[in-house]
């Protein structure tokens, strides 16, 4: 019946949100009896490709092959009942519910229009055998560990679908001992001849189990390779788009660097980052580079108190400070942009002027409300001075693009005159003009003195305006990197290197 | 043992303790005669609170049980007083439109993506004026086969009796229980209270599903109202106001947790009866007010929110190391 030993095929796939091409023709092949790893950095198109396959997106353009014949699954369910199961890293089962009925929900035994549970109980012990999993199938999921939740939605889309599975992400939330327990899983279920796509972003865990690799960036397919045959610097070159051999150096200024202000020693929290010093200057750009999940945002937001430190102390000048929340921060001058602006940052229906003036009115208190004409003065001005491009200041701040709500997002943390500031992904998904701007915005900031950290995936850009780069790999900051040793291709090393050592 | 049956358990202590708290004050309450009081005066309370069950199960509220509690006792009352329709038809009748009431709710509430509390609310009022343009007064219900469905009874030793009605809500309970616990529809249920996002994405029927939860509390609402046209041998438009409330208490104070997914027919029936008990109480001690009722049902439930709350806590905590 089949021609191919591909099980799965999809082919020139295109899906488009407004403003951005999510996925630009991409071809994916997924062959019976291998594990095939879908890579790429955020917004590469991993998320989209999956969701275009499992039907919770409908796909612009392009075909999707299963067993060599056409399917147009429209939800998940439909895509299951195909034979394409999918496992997030959520677990997308009911707590509330026992293993048992998890894995049987509308298909329990029946005896006599009653659901036979013991029937029901004795199958779910005899599918999770298979599984190595000997539990009370009685009991609600949610007494369960999030691996053995993992591992029971696994065996409810193998046994509902038995053709494809795909795992996104399943392994963020897993320790090492139940990420070797999930990967015998996998590699019985390879071995039974299904196809499983494998979605991650800890490369080890690539190599360990894939059989075939297959990065994205920008909605682009940039190739499909045997994992054998691909060492882990062309792959996290094919991952962050660059050419370990061609070089770039920037010109930079080295500004004379002012005094030391900010010191933070032994700095961590458990799960988040490891404990790490880090000092920073007045008028210095540091700079955080890291594959995704590297901890870069986690060190983000501990310096900012949106999760507080269970170990270290910080310092300004010399003197002890407390930061255990945002608004601590706050006191003490820090701002913070954080990655993902429509959820974290910009509150859509209000105005610029209402958004630009947030933080301010916050750190001065709802008893002390600054004035319509200073809030119009303040947006005015910071509308001007960051060129936002918005037809009025009364405008709600969800109409604008990206560049400008990021623009936007600056300016309410600049109005705070803040002298700590945080910057997560600043130029993330937005055009190539604003990003331009956002740089040298950054470079203004610190020429008059501020202090920044500055975490991005784009490491040019890093190279660009930072003065160091600090190097994090696995929750943990594993090198730094400045003047003549701040290139682009360092970084690249660098971040390598890390996963060399691990895996040897 | 499963932190599951942890409100359940605490219901029926709670329900224990203050019978043997009673008896030792009242020794009488320790009879057969009590015990088929409580059941026949509760029964109909007892029944709206079983389709109260499964709405709360998944997740959702209705507000229009007393509504429709009246609106049957009227109906029966003007049907049977100005037509020679059997009593029988005249039930068929008012519990198909009962249910169907439910239904076109539960349809509202899916379909139209409306919060089940307004479209309740919705339903609450028309009920009620419906019943109140059937009538306005108190009409009285003499139909003669009435008088044989209330000399219908068991005898329990010592003198108690369990009465139709009575009887009738201790079956409904046990259908209740099946139909919660080994049916598909059961395990539907429980899946939407623990997500209907969740629910849809793993093929549970959302829409008929809910559909069928709102008629089922419908048709139990209807079954409730014949109950007590039955107990009161009357129809009144304003009868049975805040029944609902009760339903709701009942439920909770069963241990089933008002945000959806958790909880027992059998612990509605617990809460049925703590209330009963409660009423019990203050009719044997006739010194007390009926308002004595409310501050401690009203107590009972602060508790019960706090213990589920705890357990919530408890069982979150408990799953952290993997």
């Amino acid at each position: 019946m089949q021609t191919s030993d591909h099980i799965l095929s999809a082919i020139r796939i295109e899906k488009a949100f407004p403003g951005t091409r999510a996925l630009d023709k991409v071809d994916f092949h997924l062959r019976r009896g291998e594990v095939h790893a879908l890579l790429g950095e955020n917004g590469a198109g991993k998320s989209t490709l999956i969701k275009c396959l499992t039907g919770a997106y409908r796909r612009d353009g392009g075909a999707i092959l299963l067993d060599g014949t056409e399917v147009d699954p429209r939800d998940t369910f439909e895509a299951q009942t195909l034979g394409i199961g999918t496992v997030y890293q959520e677990v997308n089962l009911l707590a509330n519910l026992t293993v048992a009925e998890n894995l049987f929900l509308g298909r329990q035994p029946r005896r006599f229009g009653m659901v036979d549970v013991g029937a029901m109980n004795r199958r779910a012990r005899e599918l999770l055998a298979d599984y190595e999993l000997d539990i009370d199938v009685t009991r609600d999921l949610a007494s369960y560990s999030v691996a053995i939740q993992q591992v029971v939605a696994i065996a409810r889309a193998v046994d509902l679908s038995g053709k494809v599975l795909i795992l996104d992400e399943p392994t963020a939330s897993l320790d090492a001992h139940e990420v070797a327990m999930l990967f015998r899983i996998v590699r019985r279920l390879k071995a039974r001849g299904l196809g499983i796509v494998f979605v991650t972003h800890f490369l080890e865990q690539v190599y360990e189990i894939s059989d075939r690799i297959t990065v994205l960036r920008n909605g682009q397919l940039v190739g499909t390779r045997e994992t054998a045959n691909l060492d882990r610097r062309a792959l996290i070159a094919m991952m962050i788009g660059r050419e370990l051999a061609a070089e770039i150096h920037a010109p930079r200024a080295q500004t004379s660097e002012g005094p030391l202000r900010y010191r933070f020693r032994n700095y961590g929290r458990k799960g988040r980052v490891r404990p790490f010093d880090l000092d920073v200057r007045a008028g210095e750009v540091v700079g955080m580079a890291g594959l995704l999940g590297s901890g870069r945002t986690e060190t983000a937001e501990l310096l900012f108190g949106a999760h507080s430190a269970d170990s270290g102390q910080a310092e300004i000048d010399g003197r002890a400070i407390d930061l255990s929340s945002p608004r601590a921060a706050i006191r003490h001058r820090f701002g913070f942009c954080p990655e993902d602006r429509k959820t974290s940052g910009i509150i859509g229906d209000l105005s610029v002027r209402e958004n630009i003036v947030l933080a301010l009115q916050a750190r001065r208190g709802w008893t002390r409300p600054i004035s319509r004409a200073e809030q119009n003065r303040l947006a005015d001005h910071y509308i001007r001075a960051l060129d936002i491009r918005t037809a009025d200041r009364e405008k709600p701040i969800k109409l604008l693009s990206g560049g400008n709500q990021q623009k936007a997002i600056l300016a309410r943390w600049l109005a705070t005159e803040p002298e700590f500031l945080i910057l997560d992904e600043p130029t993330r998904g937005i055009d190539v003009g604003a990003h331009a701007e956002i740089v040298k915005l950054i470079e203004a900031l610190r020429e008059k003195g501020l202090s920044l950290i500055v975490v991005s995936s784009e490491i040019e850009e890093l190279v660009a305006y930072s003065t160091r780069v600090i190097v994090l790999r696995d929750r943990a900051h594993v090198a730094e990197l400045d003047g003549n040793r701040l290139t682009a291709h360092e970084i690249v090393e660098a971040i390598a290197a890390t996963n060399e050592r691990r895996a040897s | 043992m499963k932190p599951k049956y942890l409100p359940l358990i605490a219901t029926l202590v709670i329900f224990l303790l203050g019978y043997a708290l009673c008896v030792a004050q009242y020794p009488n309450i320790l009879s057969t005669r009590v015990i088929g009081n409580l059941l026949t005066d509760n029964a109909f309370l007892g029944i709206a609170a079983v389709g109260m069950t499964f709405v709360i199960l998944s997740g959702g509220i209705d507000l229009s049980i007393g509504s429709v509690i009246a609106f049957t006792g009227v109906f029966l009352a003007v049907v049977l007083e100005h037509s020679s329709i059997h009593p029988l038809v005249a039930f068929a009748m008012v519990l198909a439109i009962a249910t169907l009431f439910g239904a076109a709710m539960g349809a509202i509430i899916h379909y139209l993506e409306m919060p089940a509390f307004i479209v309740t609310l919705a339903g609450m009022f028309l009920a009620r004026g419906m019943a109140f343009v059937l009538s306005i007064d108190s009409i009285p219900i003499k139909h003669p086969f009435y008088a044989t469905l209330k000399g219908l009874y068991v005898k329990l030793p010592g003198g108690g009796r369990i009465t139709l009605i009575g009887g009738l809500m201790l079956l409904v309970f046990a259908v209740g229980i099946l139909l919660a616990h080994r049916t598909r529809f059961g395990t539907n249920v429980y899946a939407l209270g623990g997500g209907t996002a969740t629910a849809r994405l793993m093929g549970v029927p959302v829409a008929a599903t809910t559909v069928r939860i709102y008629a089922l509390s419908g048709l139990l609402a209807g079954l409730s109202g014949i109950v007590f046209s039955l107990y009161t041998s009357a129809g009144y438009s304003l009868a049975a106001v805040g029944v609902e409330l009760d339903a709701i208490t009942a439920v909770v104070i069963g241990g089933t947790l008002l945000t959806g997914g958790s909880g027992f027919v059998a612990g509605t029936f617990v809460g049925t009866l703590i209330q009963g008990l409660i009423q019990t109480y203050i009719t044997f001690d006739g010194s007390l007010s009926s308002w004595w009722t409310k501050i401690l049902i009203g107590l009972l439930l602060f508790a019960f929110i706090l213990l589920q709350k705890g357990i919530i806590y408890v069982s979150r905590h408990r799953r952290q190391p993997a």
